[in-house]
This record gives structure tokens, sequence and C-alpha cells, in this order.
């Protein structure tokens, strides 16, 4: 960990987020995966040690500091301990929901929601992947039309986070055309609303803690108040918001492998076989060497691209080569790291067989890795990178 | 609505490894990470419960090196309203009772004290004594030991646990009370309670300032001397017996060779 990126600050606040971790998450991490769900306490815990919020100003109840060096320090809290199905939903709520009420929500919005989102009384889904449509957003079939009364939703999402118990919805549907292209528009659709129910909680390979659902609109009318942003602007928004969100699944890509390293280097000091250490075989000192190289590589690119976006200044396409990069070196590490454990690696009460399985989907969330490189090919060939 | 000191020191963490310094046998303060010691947490602990009961207003007091803010800030961070430093190159290698005499300075410098909370012993030194000290010095009633405090009007009302059972003392304020491992479980900070730490006041004294003379303090001074200090041997390995069915009088043999039956 490079002391030049973290301050003082940050380092109360890890000894703050290591506490919180130990008593009100790790203690429950095998309840939550048996139970395919997160309770609704350690939202409320990380309320009461002021966790939530961060960057929601104190006039909506959050903390009022926009620095996103303290969400990495409460990511690698999380990732040490393998929590990667509460860093999940926790980023959600914290990076996506709240950036988007942030930037585009109206005042009443804000003050209907921010307030809730930091006291941990509201945990909140962003809908906008279908069956038919992931990567593609131009396949989103979901509709909202507009009444006199405001707008009548229909339509069906899936793999939403947070999605089977999430107390509002920002979902992304169609509200029109336009050059033969679709024009989107973001509602908030509360929990409750006639019309709008959940399917069963996914069965994934990993992140069984999260509560991944689908969700159904059938006629589900809401206020006017509710459109976040711009009719028909969604595109533009959705654009608006990419750089945090590939940051912030990039930070947990590489919190995820430094955690795997930290477990490995524990177990292979440890463990014997030929008489000797783990560790003393030449193969394992070497593959550990390329490994731990490349994270702390990483980390000097992540760790500059997050000074960016606290300055404001990191854009969509650089973002998604972080996003890209970082996952798919958790992937790498996570892998070589669970063949280090030998037999005990496949067994899942190791925290490097849940990273395992959990880490797989970092590289499809957010924008495929095939998404990101294309995204910044086209950078590439309209010379703008 | 008491007015609360909290006494607080910085000690090597216990989970580090701890080492006296070669030349002066005072504690090597480079070696080990420094924290708030943990009964220290439980003093500010109790101090914030009486203080939410019944309001007032509690002060954080350490004697300590420069970097002593650590465990200050912790304090603050905890709920504390603000602190006095008591930071002075000549305090180095002070010893218990010259430690105490620059507390009770330091308490007197506080107006209308009520209570003054400190743990019964810190982790490193383990003299246990400071609190009698400085509540003798303050000619303040001491009340050591407590696993519960009341504090009801001008009294105040402790259990006090030691090996010897239970005690009910009870006292009029002001009083010096220390606290032992099973009084409270301390809140940990949150982030708002670190963020505001920062802008509580923490004064800043040193020993002329409480009209203490440089030649009562320090090493040099010190009523107590460390001549010599040695590492723990290392622990030898243990006697290994075969049980070749006569195991049990093997264990009695070596029990009673240990006049231990």
């Amino acid at each position: 960990m490079s002391t030049s990126f973290y301050n003082q600050e940050h380092a109360e606040f890890r000894e703050l987020a290591r506490t919180f971790v130990a008593r009100a998450v790790e203690p429950h991490l095998r309840r939550w995966d048996a139970d395919g769900l997160i309770g609704r306490e350690v939202w409320k815990a990380a309320a009461a040690r002021g966790l939530l919020g961060l960057r929601t100003p104190e006039e909506y109840g959050g903390a009022g500091v926009a620095d996103y060096r303290f969400r990495c320090v409460l990511t690698e809290e999380l990732s040490r301990v393998g929590a990667a199905a509460f860093a999940s939903g926790l980023a959600i709520n914290e990076d996506i929901v709240a950036g988007y009420l942030l930037n585009l929500g109206s005042d009443a919005q804000r003050r209907r929601w921010l307030p809730g989102m930091a006291e941990g009384e509201v945990v909140t889904s962003i809908a906008m992947s279908e069956p038919g449509a992931g990567s593609d957003l131009r396949a989103i079939s979901t509709t909202a039309t507009r009444t006199d009364a405001g707008w009548v939703v229909n339509g069906s999402k899936t793999f939403i986070t947070n999605g089977g118990s999430s107390d509002v919805v920002l979902v992304a549907a169609r509200t029109g055309e336009r050059e033969g292209r679709p024009r989107l528009s973001l509602l908030l659709v509360p929990a409750g609303t006639p019309g709008f129910t959940r399917g069963r909680t996914l069965d994934k390979l990993g992140l069984h803690a999260q509560d991944t659902a689908e969700l159904f609109f059938d006629d589900v009318e809401v206020p006017a108040d509710n459109l976040v942003g711009e009719e028909g602007r969604g595109f533009h928004h959705l654009t608006h918001q990419l750089p945090l969100e590939r940051l912030s699944i990039a930070w947990r890509g590489l919190s995820g492998a430094d955690a795997a390293l930290r477990w490995t280097l524990d177990y292979v000091r440890d463990r014997s076989a030929f008489g000797q250490r783990v560790i003393d075989f030449q193969h394992t000192r070497f593959r550990l060497a390329e490994l731990v190289t490349e994270v702390d590589v990483t980390r000097a690119y992540l760790e500059k691209l997050v000074l960016d976006l606290n300055d404001g200044r990191l854009d969509a396409t650089t973002a998604a080569k972080a996003k890209w990069w970082a996952t798919e070196l958790q992937q790498r590490v996570v892998s070589a790291c669970l063949q280090m454990h030998g037999g005990y690696g496949y067994m899942t009460e190791y925290p490097i067989a849940r990273a395992f399985a959990d880490a797989r989907v970092q590289t499809i969330v957010g924008g495929t890795t095939e998404i990101m490189k294309e995204i910044i090919g086209r950078a590439l060939a309209a010379d703008r990178s | 609505m008491p007015n609360i000191v909290v006494l607080v020191k910085q000690v090597p963490d216990t989970y580090s490894e701890r080492k006296l310094s070669e030349g002066d046998h005072t504690l090597d303060r480079d070696f080990a990470d420094a924290v708030l010691d943990e009964i220290n947490e439980r003093a500010i602990e109790e101090a914030l419960q009486i203080k939410e009961a019944h309001d007032g207003e509690v002060t954080v007091l350490c004697v300590g090196p420069d970097r002593a803010t650590d465990a200050i800030r912790k304090g603050l961070s905890m709920g504390a309203d603000k602190a006095i430093h008591v930071l002075d190159d000549a305090l180095h290698g002070s010893d218990l009772l010259q430690t105490a005499k620059v507390l009770a300075a330091a308490i007197r410098t506080v107006e209308d004290v009520d209570l003054v909370i400190a743990g019964n012993e810190a982790s490193d030194g383990a003299g246990g004594a400071v609190p009698a000290v400085v509540a003798e010095l303050l000619g303040y009633p001491q009340l050591t030991h407590a696993r519960e405090v009341t504090v009801d009007g001008t009294t105040v009302k402790v259990t006090r646990e030691t090996e010897d059972g239970l005690t009910h003392l009870e006292a009029s304020l002001p009083a010096v009370v220390s606290v032992g491992e099973k009084i409270n479980e301390p809140r940990y900070p949150s982030f708002k309670g670190i963020m505001a730490a920062k802008k509580k006041p923490v004064e800043t004294v040193d020993i002329a300032d409480l009209g203490v003379d440089a030649g009562d303090v320090g090493l040099a001074n010190a009523w107590s001397t460390v001549v010599e200090a040695a590492p723990k041997p290392p622990r030898e390995a243990g006697q290994r017996v075969e049980d070749d069915g006569d195991g049990g009088v093997k264990i009695a043999e070596y029990l009673v060779g240990q006049k231990l039956i």
C-alpha cells in the first residue's frame, strides 16, 4: 500500500473500516451466503459508523466527503475478508445510484432517497440489463409511456444487483425513438408500486449472498416527478456516470487480487510439501513474484485514475482500460492463487475458493472486457486517444 | 453536568514486539506501533456514557511525546470534547510518581473537575498506581478497579472488583475512578467522529505552564531506575514421555518432581 496515495485521514478511516468489517461483516458471511441475502443489519451498522453516503452532502444526510479514496479503503477492507457480495451491493448504492441522484436528481428526489441511503434504511438497484439486452443497451425493450399523471412502465429486467430486496429501482426505459434509435429515460420505481414484481433470486456461480434478481413491470404507474434527469437523455446520462462506474469495478478487482495474494502468501509460508515450505519452491516464488509485480503496477495506474476522478478529469475510455485490465488481472491472480492452495483451494471454507467464484463476474458486469476493448479501440480508430 | 477528565496513555501495541532502548532502558518508541491503551478506551467509554446520561464535558488528558497526538485524536473521535497534551522533552524517562505529579498539575488547570477517570493499569509499565497517586496529590477520594460506575448528583458509586471479591464504594465528587477490563465494551469512532475530532481543541502545554520544576521530572530525577534489562529467555521444549502403559504413573512422578502434588 503506497503511503503517498493515502494520508492520515485515510489511515484513521481504515482503522474504523477494519473494525466495522471484523465486527459486523466477517462473522456473518457464511450465513449471508446460505441465505442468499445480506441482512439489513449490516447496512444499519455501516450507517451508524458513518460509512454510508460518503460523498452525499451533509444536507442530504451524508458525510460530504467527495474524495473517492475513502471508498477505496472500504472496498479494500471488505475484500480482505472476501465480502465481495456486500461490496458489490454497496457499490450500487454508493457509487451508482447515489451518483445519479447527486448529478441528475431533483432536490425533491435527493431529499426523498439520499438520507435513507446514508442511514442504511434504503437499499437501491439500477435496472439496465434485460433478458435480451446486456451490453447492447439499444436493444432495451422496457418502455415508459407518458400519461397525464406521469409514466407507465412495462417490461422486464434481469441480473439486477440488490434486486430481491431493494427499496427503489432506477429503471432505464425506452421513451421514444429518434432517427430509428431508441431514446432512453431513467425512472425511479419504489418497491410496492402496483404492477412492480420480482422474480426468483437468481442462482449464480458466485456472489451467493447477493440477492440478484429479475424484475417485472406490468403497467407500473409512477408520477412525473420520478423521472431522473431529462426525458430521452438516458444514453447521455449513463455515459456521464461511466468513469466512476468502471473505476469502482476496477478497484474491486485490484482489491480482490490483493486480498487473494495475502491469503496465499500466508498459506504457502505455512504449508509444507516434500520437506519444505511451499513458498520455498522456485516455481511458487517466481509465480508470486510475477503476480505481485502485476498487482503493484496496476495499483499505481488505478491510484492515478482515482486522483483524476477526484479532480473531475477521468474520462470513460481511460476508465474502460482500468476496468478490463484490473478485472482480468483479478481472474489470473485468483486462479493462480487457488492453484497454490492445492486441494484446500477447492474447498469453500477457504476464502480463495469463494473468491474464485465471486471474481468470475467481474469481467462481465458493468460492460464486458470485449466491450471495454471495443470502446478503447473505437477511440483509437477515431484518433481520440 | 459532570466535568470529566480522562487520563490516557499511548503505549506500544501489545501485538507488536516491545523493546527497551539499549542506552537508558526507557521504552524504545521507534520500535513498536503506538496505540491508545485499550484500558483507556474503556475509561473514555465510561466517561462518554456518564456524559450522555447527565450531560457535561469530557476532557482527554495525555502526557506523552509528539506522536501521542494520535492517541488523543482517537479519544476525541470516540466523542471526547477536548484534550490537553502535556508535551515536554524534559519528561523523557519519568517514572509513575513524576508522571502522576504532572497529571495532577494538569488536572488542576481544568476548572470545576468532578470526576477523573483512568484505566487501572497501563499495558506497558503495568504499575497500576497512577490513579491512586493522582487522587492522593489532588486530595480526592480514590475508587479503583471499578467494574461499574454510577454518578448520582454529587456522589459517585463504584463496584470495585479485585481478587478479594466485590466491594461497594461511595464517595463525594470530585473523585478519581480507575476502571478495569470488565467495565464496558468501548465504542469505535464513526467517520463523522473522526472528521469532527480534527476541529476539537487540543491544548498543548509544557511543564513550565503547569508550574512543574524541570528538576522534578525526567529520567535523571526519577525515583525508580531500571538498572538492567534482559529479554525473556526462550521457552524450553517440554519433556516428552512415551506411554508404554505406564503413562499415568510417569505423569504423577513428574508432578511430584515439580512439587505440584
